[in-house]
């Protein structure tokens, strides 16, 4: 009981942590992911070889690897070392981790992002171009939500990838969940219990972000939901 | 050789690096092997839906892929050390445990995460036989041990292929956490390599560039082996 009252605050607080390196690094890879998935479809061998090359690299490494790589490594480099932006990121941990991971699911973000632009049926987008509309106003209209109702499914996956990724974060001295659970067993050699109620936190971030996505995905595909549909009509009528 | 590659070739590094290679290979291979067994049997279990043991399955699947694979290693690091030790001690085998323990220990604990995926990569393949074929080898009367081996697992292993394929880089992949409670592998080696000539940037460089090498190789191979296993291509 002690333990608990000790353990689960001082694990909240790597709750926090956690929270925000997955959200930010999130944030930005999707990004790239969408950059590199659509240099991917380029017709510029250059510029598909590079987000193929980019993607074989970082899929085919263990992400620690990169983290060290950025941590310990890109510091050496002259000319990192005297620029202030890129110093101002490699110089700290957690700015590390969020480079380090954003690049990382940039790669698999990318891999199921073209999965699902390839899915998009090629006479939907005779029909927008004969439509006449733009390059841009296409992508925005009809192939990007396409894609990313296809993508969903395995893009939630990669998402509780990336939640547990920021447990390699605690190896560059960053204290989040894992970070604090691996102090917190040396402290109080409560190891199972500690790993416990770090588990518990962890399966419950995961369990939300799979029903979220759930959720997204029910949205997005409600057009082939018939029964919720006449559910709708139901309510109608009874109003 | 600003960034050390003299270094790296002179102190020795080179036949370190390789050693580290083998051992995170050979980590992987026997979790590997070890997490397909686990699997093929929790596979079948869920499968066959056996009341109460499918749900342990459940429960172990899913907090083993709910949660961080560094925290469960350190789960059984930890949580195992002083047992093991005392337990070596008492019979006399104190040293013998501190060569052998931190490579056995690191094949158990990969294969418990591997296994949790390959459970999840079989049950999809064994849900994907038709239901027909096992009808009509249970109609021809064959017995189930032979059912199981004709019809089951010659189908199961081609469907679940490219899933095994899946699994084995991201257990080649997660050897390298076990870096972080000391087994000389790989990953360890470039950190000791790192800290000792202060050239972080060259060796991790050279560990990552090993990493791909091992993922690439692999995969040309197993994709030789799904060009074999796909049914009916050649003629």
């Amino acid at each position: 009981m002690e333990l608990i009252q000790l353990a689960v605050p001082v694990l909240l607080k790597g709750l926090w942590m956690t929270l925000t390196l997955t959200a930010i690094s999130v944030a930005i890879g999707f990004n790239l992911g969408l950059g590199l998935a659509l240099m991917r479809g380029s017709e510029n061998p250059w510029v598909s070889g590079f987000a193929r090359g980019y993607s074989t690299a970082f899929r085919g490494t263990p992400l620690l690897v990169q983290i060290f790589l950025i941590y310990y490594g890109l510091g050496q480099i002259k000319f990192i070392h005297d620029t202030p932006v890129l110093w101002w990121i490699v110089s700290e941990g957690s700015r590390c981790a969020v480079l380090a991971l954003a690049l990382n699911t940039a790669a698999y973000t990318s891999e199921i992002l073209r999965g699902g632009l390839v899915a998009v049926p090629v006479g939907l987008v005779e029909a927008a171009k004969a439509c006449g509309m733009s390059r841009m106003v296409r992508f925005r209209r009809i192939e990007f939500p396409l894609a990313i109702r296809q993508a969903l499914p395995a893009y939630g996956n990669e998402l509780v990838l990336m939640v547990k990724g920021t447990s390699l974060a605690s190896t560059i001295t960053v204290l989040e969940i894992t970070g604090y659970a691996k102090r917190l067993m040396s402290q109080t050699f409560a190891i199972f219990e500690v790993f416990a109620i770090a588990g518990v936190l962890y399966l419950i971030l995961n369990l939300a972000l799979i029903g979220a996505i759930r959720l997204v995905e029910r949205r997005l595909m409600r057009h082939t939901q018939p029964a919720a549909q006449s559910l709708a009509a139901d309510a109608v009528q009874a109003v | 050789m600003e960034f050390g590659l003299l270094q790296v070739w002179e102190g020795g590094w080179i036949g370190a690096i390789l050693r580290g290679a083998a051992v995170t290979i050979a980590v992987g291979v026997a979790s590997m092997i070890f997490g397909l067994i686990i699997g093929t049997i929790c596979g079948l279990i869920k499968w066959r839906a056996v009341f109460g043991l499918s749900q342990l399955v459940d429960l172990y699947t899913s907090v083993i892929r709910g949660v961080p694979e560094l925290l469960i290693i350190y789960l059984l690091f930890f949580g195992s050390v002083e047992f093991v030790t005392k337990i070596a001690t008492a019979f006399g085998f104190a040293e013998l445990a501190d060569a052998g323990y931190a490579f056995f220990i690191t094949v158990a604990a990969i294969s418990a995460i591997s296994g949790a995926y390959s459970t999840e990569v079989i049950r999809g393949a064994l849900a994907a036989i038709p239901k027909g074929h096992i009808e009509a080898a249970v109609a021809l009367g064959l017995p189930s041990r032979r059912i199981f081996a004709r019809i089951i697992a010659p189908q199961m292993l081609r469907i679940a292929f490219p899933g095994i394929n899946n699994v084995w880089q991201t257990t080649i992949k997660d050897t390298a956490l076990v870096s972080v409670v000391g087994l000389q592998e790989l990953m360890r080696t470039a950190f000791i390599g790192a800290g000792s000539t202060r050239n972080p940037l060259i060796f991790y460089a050279i560990a990552a560039i090993v990493y791909l090498m091992i993922t690439l190789i692999s995969q040309v191979g197993f994709n030789k082996v799904e060009a074999v296993l796909s049914p009916r291509k050649a003629s």
